[in-house]
């Protein structure tokens, strides 16, 4: 038996249960750890593939940054919320199934079609990556699409810029001329009308 | 080691200005939220004349693509950020106005201006359907925030809307892409058109894939029925940012529609063209209806965009250069237009509290006749009533649909704007015929009046004389690939 199927045995099943353990446990936290052992074994799905890039990809993209969003989250909204009683939609669990298995299908039929169900690598998986799975996306990458990786640059300043621009406004960004010309209705929807300032208690005028 | 990427960094001056400026623009507001507004404004205005100068300083260069083929060197793009950096212009001058009379100081205001205008550049140059999706991201980005600037109620929820109702516009945006690159194995503009060209038979992957990407784009410029944000967000948002926004979106998305559409899917052109045409018409049927309906000043605006927006596509059934050049100039001067028409309501609706019902028009040319004679430029011009530049705007429009054989849409064109005409012209004899009531909350400030006589003189101007633009558009027309 060749080491690439010892290490497939050890942890498909790993791989199966943890996503079955996730979905199970009643606990937020206990799932999101559920998932986090599941994006590892699947990272070594795809070191198993000659896909380095990928798995190196999917450990610090998924496992690590996706997975501190999801526990701030899980945080935030308190982590010992229970669940709610029944089902919030009707006929949701139904849905669920069905989808889950038209998905399936759906997989298998592209496969099917697309590469068939073979043990070996596509034609051509070769000639696409000269020198190497992270060089030739490296090649891709650094040299055709160098400027949408810079525009992408940006991007993230103009969203991290209005972020802030969003959040400053909570806290002492108003000066208390603001606060005393603006008080009413509508600085009183964010709490930051001045105290004893005239709207400030009951309904909003609007 | 890979080979170095050739970097022509001066193909795209005129972005790096903007986005430089607004680099700029940012670092100071951090260390300067409270001091004095008139510094960034003026800034603004020197970042946005160089960027005009570099753009400028294309115009006479070989077209071409630089940067790995991610943007485009041609006049298509040089007139269209020409456009933008005026436009940019009136919104930095109307928003610095807009602050400083409330003394709501909101320096980040010219930074976010800068980035949605670099993105808008990049929009217009861009030769590769990932820069065109980054380039919408980016702008849509900043003027979310820009809609939200006030913190009042009414801005944010419309910032929300039109952000929630935009991230699910990227998706099929991107979707788009994806389908395009299955169809052709390229995301290149020009890759995409030498790879669908000469293909016999149907293409089904290509054209769900240019279907999809005229609904992300769609979204941007407000084409029924993907308008549904439109009447909240322009209400909602201050009223220099909805000047800006609803003419320079529009510019910066439409030139995108021209690659998107007449390069890239050229060889499509016969099949899309029938769903161009009913987008077309629903938007400028539905615009003109809804906008009759409407007892508020800038929500009646908004519907007459969703409106304008239809005419201006009516022009993308012809791929020709008359097509392309029809569709600038309609652009150019629905930009003026309604930067100006909602400059004057701004400065009508008094302060940040902003009050546009109809009641506020109401014998406004008594009070204040120097500013119900400019809405009443602005507004002939919108519904395309000689001698101004609306007029002939739709007349080369439509010109270009009948010369594609598109004489129904036309005729509904033509039928929308009669339509049209009632609900502007019903505002401006509010103005004229009828008493005034209440108290007169506009604002007294001479500057304001003098800058927005510019997009007046220019709607004037063009209408009379379109001969001195026209020839330049043409030019412009002409893309080569």
């Amino acid at each position: 038996m060749p080491l690439d199927n010892v290490v497939f045995w050890v942890f498909a099943p790993l791989s199966v249960a943890t996503a079955i353990g996730m979905i199970v446990v009643r606990n937020a936290v206990h799932a999101a750890l559920f998932l986090v052992v599941n994006f590892f074994t699947i990272a070594v799905m795809y070191l198993l593939l000659d896909a380095p890039f990928l798995f190196a990809v999917q450990i610090v993209v998924y496992a690590g940054a996706i997975m501190v969003l999801f526990l701030f989250v899980i945080m935030l909204l308190g982590v010992d919320r229970g669940d709610a009683p029944g089902e919030r939609l009707l006929g949701q669990r139904t849905t669920a199934v069905i989808l889950a298995v038209a998905i399936v299908a759906e997989l298998a039929t592209a496969i099917r079609a697309g590469i068939g169900f073979t043990t070996r690598a596509p034609g051509g998986f070769d000639a696409v990556n000269p020198g190497g799975n992270p060089s030739a996306l490296a090649d891709v990458l650094f040299r055709d699409y160098f400027f949408p990786f810079e525009v992408t640059s940006i991007l993230l300043i103009v969203a991290a810029v209005a972020a802030m621009v969003l959040a400053l406004r909570r806290s002492k960004s108003l000066s208390q001329r603001e606060i005393e010309t603006h008080a009413g209705d509508d600085l009183e929807a964010y709490g930051l009308a001045a105290p004893g300032a005239p709207g400030t208690v009951g309904e909003p005028s609007r | 080691m890979i080979d170095a990427p050739r970097v022509e960094l001066w193909a795209i001056l005129p972005v790096l200005m903007l986005f430089g400026g607004g680099l700029i623009a940012l670092l100071a507001s951090g260390f300067a939220r409270r001091a004095a507004q008139a510094p960034f404004a003026l800034f603004t205005l020197a970042a946005l004349a160089a960027a005009a100068a570099s753009a400028l300083w294309l115009w006479n260069r070989e077209t071409t693509t630089a940067l790995e083929g991610m943007v485009s060197i041609d006049r298509l793009a040089v007139v269209a950020t020409l456009a933008l950096c005026g436009i940019g212009a009136f919104g930095a001058y109307l928003g610095f106005h807009y602050f400083e009379r409330d003394d709501f100081r909101r320096n980040e205001f010219y930074a976010l201006l800068l980035f949605a205008l670099g993105g808008m550049a990049l929009l217009v140059a861009a030769a590769d359907l990932i820069v065109v999706f980054l380039a919408v991201e980016v702008l849509s980005l900043a003027l979310y925030v820009m809609t939200a600037l006030t913190f009042r109620r009414g801005p944010t929820e419309a910032a929300m809307k039109y952000f929630l109702l935009g991230a699910f516009a990227s998706a099929f945006l991107l979707y788009g892409v994806a389908m395009s690159y299955g169809a052709s194995a390229t995301t290149s503009v020009q890759g995409l058109a030498r790879a669908l060209t000469g293909v016999g038979g149907s293409q089904p992957l290509a054209l769900v894939g240019a279907l999809l990407l005229v609904v992300g784009l769609g979204f941007k410029v407000s084409l029924v029925p993907f308008h549904m944000w439109t009447p909240d967000v322009y209400q909602g948002a201050p009223s220099p940012v909805t000047a800006f926004m609803s003419a320079a979106t529009k510019v910066a998305v439409f030139v995108a529609m021209v690659r998107v559409l007449d390069v890239a899917f050229g060889s499509l052109a016969w099949d899309l063209a029938p769903a161009i045409a009913v987008l077309s018409a629903g938007s400028m049927i539905l615009g003109s209806v809804l906008a009759i309906a409407q007892r508020d000043v800038k929500r009646m605006l908004a519907y007459s965009s969703v409106a304008q927006a239809g005419f201006i596509l009516s022009s993308f059934v012809s791929p020709e250069r008359e097509g392309i050049a029809a569709a600038l100039f309609y652009l150019i001067s629905y930009s003026a237009a309604v930067v100006g028409a909602f400059g004057v309501v701004m400065l009508i609706s008094g302060g940040i509290r902003e009050q546009t019902g109809f009641e506020r028009f109401r014998g406004l040319g008594r009070r204040q006749p120097v500013l119900a004679a400019l809405l009443s430029v602005f507004l002939l011009s919108l519904a395309g009533i000689p001698p101004t530049a609306g007029f002939v705007a739709k007349v080369l429009v439509f010109g270009a649909a009948t010369s594609a054989g598109y004489w129904p849409l036309v005729l509904i064109g033509a039928l929308a704007s009669v339509a049209g005409a009632f609900f502007y012209l019903r505002v401006i004899a509010l103005m004229a015929m009828q008493e005034p009531r209440g108290v007169d909350i506009a604002d007294p400030s001479p500057l304001p009046r003098l800058v927005l006589a510019v997009p007046a003189v220019t709607v004037v101007v063009l209408g009379i004389v379109p001969g001195v633009i026209v020839p330049l558009l043409q030019e412009a027309g002409v893309l080569t690939w």
